[in-house]
């Protein structure tokens, strides 16, 4: 009770959900959703009880009887007895239904109303953004109980005026919930359609926006409605407001006090606010599931699953320094089936070779590549198949195995420099981090370490950049920093997932040049992910194209170039010179617009 | 950070101006009534009218705001209008109990918010449905039953604890953690349930970020990656939901104060308010603006120092 803030404080928005799709399922989800039926039912059997509050029980809620003082349960007339002024505890406890109900009617509806608008004004319209964004800030300043309390005198303890100043106070909830769903769907490239076309702002608003923002704000209303509720009953309590109008909390008040001569008094309104109160909440729980989607599921870092009837293949030996074979990862539909998304695939990689895997996105390329490091996500089942590293299988290890594998044998490069640093740790701990959990040296000695990596990977400045935040370098550096973390422990295997597609045209070459150095260098094997054939042609010895999660074709690079042997091959190779015509204009096109060329 | 620190400042003045002046501006409209019950039987038109004039509620709004602003900087909040107490003396004593319970309770549903919400967020299974049913146990019950239950149950029937009544830190320890032990878990019941969900949200998030997947390639152990870097990442969503959760306890606090009868800011300003003892209920409203901005700035800063981005403006 009393905590407006917290359930309006997760605005979990999955914009890419299709909304459409929600519109058209929500309501007979909700129907067939038990949590929600129930907890519906009992909101309105709540509302109709209040609804006959003046005809169910015999006497008026302020009607006070000296013989009827402290009625016990079940007295003739007074079913639920009588209270210490002699009144009918069972009409009070009616009447205080419609004044929980409108008080929570006026509450959320004010809160809704304002904080819709402001939202869809403040996130839809640039020039109003900050003057209302200002305006929900002031209003979450107010003192919200506090001021409740504080303007009794303005508001004579009116419940209703109450809950109407405590409905403004929770406007920035929805407003926030709002504008941030407004922002998000005015970017979507429909409503800029719609905007060249003609259609005038008024009708997007209404057409295209308020039909996305509608699901979180049901949800999030419902919540209020709870609060609302919870706060009256609180002010009850106290004695804000006036002692005619019967509610829960000076119920729960009046019972409280008389409770060394009439114990059972206040367990009825305890028991009726406590059970509307959850009604709501869990009633906004099942409408917010129907409406987002459930909640996250908890990420737990361990080893990746394996299917129950999984058994890893014996490790045969072929000498070679990573042997895939017949890997299968897939995951789990909400029906419950297993979806393959990697199917079967076999690869082969000997040290000093680099094997590029090709494929469009989608393919499974990164499964396999994450399959093979053993990190792939939470929900991700390993159906089938083998992994054998320098000799060892590592499908199914124990984590803390895996843990010294990649310490020291199998390391990773990824695609997105930035996000693969932790932003608020500087590049030097990171590496530092690494180099010792890997190494086992001491502090000085890893630092010493991390500054000749960082030199060897071709940072300019390496004392520099060991002192910078991850945000504080060029996409590029980054990268070389996760090279330089990457190579630390001087693993046998480097697997690189895309490691040159977020960086610059001018920078990819240079990184691809850096990995060939250290691979003569230190005579590693790379497994090389990417879309690129420019890429494979430059870099790889061998290649493995992927399509639809399996492996269509592998070879020499020299040889499948000259002679596709698979249909997809031969289309993805004619393909280059339009596909990368493409690539450099977007990428030209970004860099134009000041954004980062993706 | 020097420039940041001095713009959050001055946004918080701002703020607080704005917020106290409204709240001014709408007291204002019960000036007549407010003398009306002072004067009780010998209120009338004229009286009413030379008591306004007397007390200097005849003039502007915008006028008395000036007044009172000069001296809210001179540390000067006037006097009651019913007992001729400085407003800066009541107060403090006041809000010494209820910060004596609400402090409490914040450390408590802090830690309780982060074990939870942390073990929730990445043990998943059993615990995380356990944790889950936890959050949302407390946030489904109103404080105020909590508040009763518990009283009935360990106050009234075990007689473990005094039912109601304070005794101050500096008069006996051991009562006074006795008087609060009640009212304390009461708070920390709520504040916990919403923040360990806010906890294992933004947790779950952190550790699906992609950085964790490359710490993990490095061999970093998973300790290591919850407490070193998805914990110390969250700390700047967690906090700020701290922020929100304090101020929300600090309302809650003043109608928990009066089930546990304790003398704090809630009975006492419910009490003004009844009367409508106008400086005194200002001096609330710059209590409560300045305790609501002073964590929120405080938050701010403690962001701007944990975020290396954020420095930086």
């Amino acid at each position: 009770m009393s905590t407006p803030t917290a359930p309006v404080a997760v605005p979990t928005l999955a914009l890419e959900d299709e909304p459409a799709e929600v519109r058209r399922g929500a309501f007979q989800r909700l129907v067939r959703d038990p949590q929600a039926v129930i907890t519906g039912l009992i909101i309105l059997t709540f509302v109709v009880l209040g609804l006959l509050a003046n005809v169910i029980p015999q006497h008026g809620p302020n009607e006070a009887r000296f013989e009827a003082i402290n009625l016990p349960v079940g007295s003739p007339d007074y079913p639920l007895g009588g209270d210490y002024a002699g009144r009918d505890i069972l009409a009070r406890l009616l009447h205080s239904i419609n004044t929980a109900m409108v008080s929570g009617l006026i509450g959320a509806s004010i809160a809704l109303v304002v904080g819709t608008t402001l939202g869809l004004v403040g996130g839809y319209f640039n020039r109003f953004r900050t003057p209302v964004e200002w305006g929900a800030t002031i209003l979450q300043t107010f003192p919200g109980m506090l001021l409740l309390i504080v303007l009794m005198p303005l508001t004579g303890g009116d419940f209703r005026w109450t809950m109407a100043i405590f409905g403004f106070l929770l406007t920035p909830g929805i407003y926030r919930i709002v504008r941030n769903q407004t922002v998000g769907v005015s970017r979507e490239l429909y409503v800029d359609a719609a905007r060249v076309s003609g259609v005038t702002d008024m009708r997007i608003l209404g057409r295209h926006i308020l039909s996305v923002v509608r699901g979180p704000v049901i949800v999030a209303t419902t919540f209020l409605f709870g609060s609302a509720i919870g706060v009256q009953s609180g002010l009850a309590y106290l004695g804000v407001g006036s002692k005619e109008i019967p509610s829960f909390g000076a119920m729960i008040s009046d019972g409280f006090r008389n409770i060394y001569i009439a114990p059972g008094q206040y367990i009825w309104p305890a028991v009726a606010l406590g059970v509307l109160n959850g009604a709501f909440v869990l009633f906004g729980n099942a409408l917010r599931d129907t409406f987002e989607g459930s909640q996250p599921k908890a990420e737990k870092i361990t080893a990746t699953a394996v299917a129950d009837d999984f058994e890893a293949e014996k490790a045969d030996g072929t000498g070679a320094l990573l042997e895939v074979r017949d890997l299968g990862i897939a995951y789990r539909s909400p029906s419950g089936e297993l979806n393959e998304v990697v199917r079967g695939v076999s690869l082969t990689v000997r040290m000093g070779e680099t094997l590029g895997l090709v494929g469009e996105s989608g393919s499974g390329k990164t499964q396999t590549a994450f399959g093979v490091l053993g990190v792939l996500p939470t929900e991700a089942v390993v159906t089938r198949g083998s992994v054998v590293l320098a000799g060892r299988q590592i499908l199914g290890a124990p984590q803390a195995e895996l843990n010294r594998l990649r310490g020291s044998e199998i390391a990773y490069i990824p695609q997105e420099p930035m996000s693969n640093l932790d932003p608020v740790y500087t590049i030097g701990s990171q590496l530092v981090e690494g180099i010792r959990v890997s190494t086992g040296l001491s502090k000085a000695k890893a630092k010493e370490r991390a500054l000749e990596l960082l030199e060897r990977v071709g940072i300019p400045d390496p004392q520099r950049t060991f002192r910078s935040y991850p945000h504080e370098i060029s996409g590029g550096m980054a990268q070389r920093v996760l090279i330089a973390g990457a190579v630390a422990p001087k693993p046998k295997l480097l697997i690189a997932d895309e490691p040159t597609t977020a960086l610059d045209v001018t920078v990819q070459a240079d990184i691809l040049d850096l990995l060939r150095d250290l691979q003569a260098e230190m005579g590693m094997g790379i497994v090389l992910v990417t879309h690129n054939f420019g890429v494979v042609a430059d870099s790889c010895t061998s290649l493995a194209v992927m399509q639809g999660g399996e492996v269509v074709e592998t070879g020499a690079t020299v040889d499948v170039f000259a002679q596709p042997q698979h249909p997809y091959t031969s289309m993805l190779l004619g393909s280059i010179l339009d596909e990368d015509t493409i690539r450099d204009d977007s990428a030209m096109v970004l860099v134009a617009d000041g954004k980062d060329p993706r | 950070m020097l420039l940041f620190a001095l713009r959050r400042v001055a946004f918080g003045l701002v703020l607080f101006v704005i917020v106290s002046f409204t709240t001014m501006f709408l007291l204002s409209f019960s000036f007549d009534s407010i003398i009306g019950s002072k004067l009780g039987s010998a209120a009338n038109v004229d009286s009413i009218a030379a008591m306004k004039a007397d007390l200097g509620l005849d003039r502007s709004v915008p006028v008395l705001y000036a007044e009172w602003f000069r001296g809210v900087l001179h540390g000067d909040l006037g006097a009651s209008f019913f007992t001729g107490e400085p407003v800066t003396e009541a107060l403090p004593s006041r809000l010494a109990v209820t910060l004596s319970v609400v402090g409490p309770a914040m450390i408590i549903s802090a830690l309780i918010a982060l074990f939870l919400g942390v073990l929730a967020a990445t043990r998943g299974g059993w615990v995380d449905k356990t944790a889950q049913g936890m959050m949302l146990t407390g946030y489904l019950v109103p404080n105020l039953l909590i508040a009763i239950v518990l009283v009935v149950v360990f106050a009234v029937n075990l007689g473990w604890f005094p039912a109601t009544g304070f005794t101050t830190f500096g008069d006996d320890p051991a009562e006074w953690a006795r008087s609060i032990t009640l009212p304390v878990i009461t708070m920390a019941f709520g504040g916990a349930a919403s923040m360990a969900n806010q906890v294992r949200g933004t947790m779950i998030d952190e550790l699906r970020k992609d950085y964790v997947r490359t710490l993990r390639t490095r061999g970093v152990s998973a300790r290591a990656i919850v407490v070193r870097h998805a914990l110390r990442n969250s700390a700047g969503p967690a906090l700020t939901v701290f922020g929100l959760t304090f101020i929300t306890l600090f309302g809650s606090a003043l109608f928990i104060e009066q089930v546990f009868a304790l003398p704090g800011f809630g009975t006492y300003s419910f009490n003004v308010a009844l009367q409508g003892d106008f400086p005194v209920l200002m001096g609330l409203t710059a209590f409560g603006v300045g305790l609501t901005i002073g964590v929120n700035l405080l938050i701010d800063l403690a962001n701007g120092w944990l975020n290396p981005k954020a420095r930086q403006y």
